[in-house]
């Protein structure tokens, strides 16, 4: 029997905009009635291209922004930021990972305090067991006790990264959201990091919310699948489901967009142009 | 005769701890109308070569080549001025942000317009009919209005657009794209490779696409040449790399893609990959 860690009913997500001297004020609709549920251990896929409320969406569930109507449940208890506050427990549960690498470490921090920090704010273990529980994190991110006090510039993308999942496991969340979390990088390292993502969702049965508009990276690290377009789920289902028979039109253009790298279709190009 | 004709390239920059190697002995040519991929991850030195080609290095890079050839005219020998009237005339370059690489303060007309101005001596009128032709090629509906847009006012996609418009103002001979679409959706990535390769066809320019996306690759490239810090590791026709890589590196990357994963992890290039040259230490930055 799983577990239900995350579910959003018809979360609604609204923005106004206040109007100016010759312009009145508006209304942008970023997040149009979105449902959707995780289970324990899980991975859900959140795809889209930019501005179609991934990331507003993504910005809901970690708890900074709230939604403007709609219910979001984590752990099966009943999460409403904008009446009741964020507590410190609830913070605990939830964490995020952005998408730059570079944009999201501070310059002047060193590592070992960059991930002491959540501990620091959310509980009140002493700054020793901080600095235990920090050199361990290290190690299960594949870096080293030698990083401890390096600062972010003396990384490189891919080893940012981890860094920035370290921070945001360092209080054992059991929902951790990764807004584009390999998109900045690599191939090569983008397959190192989403290894390192596999074998912490192992370790630890992570619930993952996963945000990408890459395809094929979806394609392997998802359970469910929801395409979003303009701020609204147009397909929602399993992974097997969503790409063997995609029903929406949006879906199938995203997917005929989708370069591809395999010798058949190399084949299939090479002779339309020779035909040219 | 070649398009363009490089042999042993090599550029190092100057810096405090010594002169770092970014490209060490790099050979490639382009025949007309052939599309080119080089394809590299970060810090391989794909774009750093390409812009030796340019011209566009800072101060502190040396760009050393036994010879450097653009249509039978060696490059490194020509004095700047004379250079200035090959590149952005018979060599172009489209940048991978298109968002930074335009001018804010300018509209995107003025921008078009400044190429036809320097290198076509056109008067107003002539300069202003060829840049709403060149927006109509490039798929930007409403050209006549969208000339007097600023880049602020155009999506990331449009400006990619623009971008191309500039490069290809004076009918190129070669076309250099650096990462075009590695700022864009995947939607807009396809509606700009289709461009860039439905033009190159069009007008029969040769093309380098610089890109690490193996996709990107598969979709545009004739022949690719792999390269892995500042070193060339493999050159084949895009068939032959993705039927039967030769290098360990291009294997790996080939196995890195998601979508060749077997099993339920992905084989990374540190697992099959040798130690690189002793000459290529401190490249991991």
């Amino acid at each position: 029997m799983s577990t239900t860690v995350l579910e959003g009913k018809n979360i609604v997500r609204d923005y106004h905009i206040g109007g100016g001297l010759f312009t009145g004020p508006r209304t942008v609709h970023a997040v149009k009635g979105v449902s959707f549920k995780v289970d324990k251990g899980k991975t859900l896929a959140i795809v889209g291209e930019s501005g179609c409320g991934k990331s507003t969406l993504a910005r809901i569930i970690t708890l900074i922004d709230p939604a403007t109507s709609g219910d979001l449940f984590i752990d099966g208890n009943k999460v409403d930021i904008a009446r009741n506050g964020l507590t410190k427990e609830m913070r605990r549960k939830v964490q995020i990972v952005f998408q730059n690498p570079y944009g999201s470490l501070n310059p002047r921090q060193k590592i070992g305090d960059v991930l002491g920090e959540p501990l620091l704010i959310n509980t009140d273990k002493p700054a020793a067991e901080r600095r235990d529980l920090a050199m361990k994190m290290l190690k299960k991110v594949g870096l080293g006790h030698e990083h401890y006090n390096r600062y972010p510039h003396m990384f490189s993308g891919g080893q940012r990264q981890r860094i920035a999942i370290a921070r945001a496991l360092m209080l054992n969340p059991s929902l951790l959201v990764l807004d584009e979390p390999v998109s900045a990088l690599d191939l090569s390292v983008q397959a190192q990091v989403l290894n390192l993502l596999a074998d912490l969702q192992d370790e630890f049965q992570l619930t993952y919310v996963f945000i990408s508009h890459d395809l094929s990276v979806v394609r392997y690290i998802a359970d469910d699948v929801m395409v979003m377009y303009f701020g609204e789920a147009v397909e929602y289902g399993s992974r097997d489901e969503v790409f063997s028979d995609p029903k929406h039109a949006y879906t199938k253009t995203l997917f005929a967009a989708t370069p591809r790298a395999d010798v058949a279709s190399i084949k299939a190009r090479l002779a339309k142009k020779k035909a040219a | 005769m070649p398009l363009l004709e490089i042999k042993n390239l090599t550029v190092s920059f100057d810096t405090a701890a010594g002169p770092f190697m970014a490209v060490q002995g790099i050979d490639l040519s382009v025949e007309p109308r052939e599309v080119l991929a080089i394809v590299g991850e970060s810090g391989s030195g794909k774009s750093v070569s390409m812009l030796a080609v340019m011209g566009l290095l800072p101060n502190t890079a040396t760009v050393k080549a036994d010879r450097m050839a653009f249509d039978g005219v060696d490059l490194l020998e020509l004095s700047p001025s004379e250079r200035r009237k090959i590149v952005g005339k018979d060599i172009s370059m489209i940048f991978q942000e298109p968002v930074a690489s335009l001018n804010p303060c300018f509209n995107v007309g003025f921008q078009i317009e400044e190429v036809l101005r320097f290198h076509m001596g056109m008067d107003r009128a002539q300069r202003r009919a060829r840049a709403i032709e060149l927006m109509k090629l490039v798929g930007i509906a409403d050209p006549e209005e969208r000339l007097s847009s600023f880049p602020h006012q155009m999506s990331g996609g449009q400006c990619q657009r623009v971008m191309i418009a500039i490069a290809i103002a004076c009918n190129p001979k070669l076309l250099i794209a650096d990462e075009p679409t590695t700022a864009l959706d995947v939607t807009i990535q396809k509606q700009i490779l289709d461009l860039l390769v439905s033009l190159q066809a069009k007008y029969g320019m040769g093309l380098i696409m610089i890109t690490h996306n193996m996709g990107v690759v598969a979709e545009t490239a004739d022949r690719v040449i792999v390269q892995y810090k500042g070193r060339k590791m493999e050159e084949a026709d895009v068939l032959s790399l993705f039927e039967s890589p030769k290098s360990n590196y291009t294997r790996a990357l080939l196995s890195a893609l998601p979508e060749n994963a077997v099993g339920d992890r992905l084989p990374t290039v540190s697992d099959m990959m040798f130690e690189p040259a002793p000459s290529a230490a401190g490249a991991a930055s």
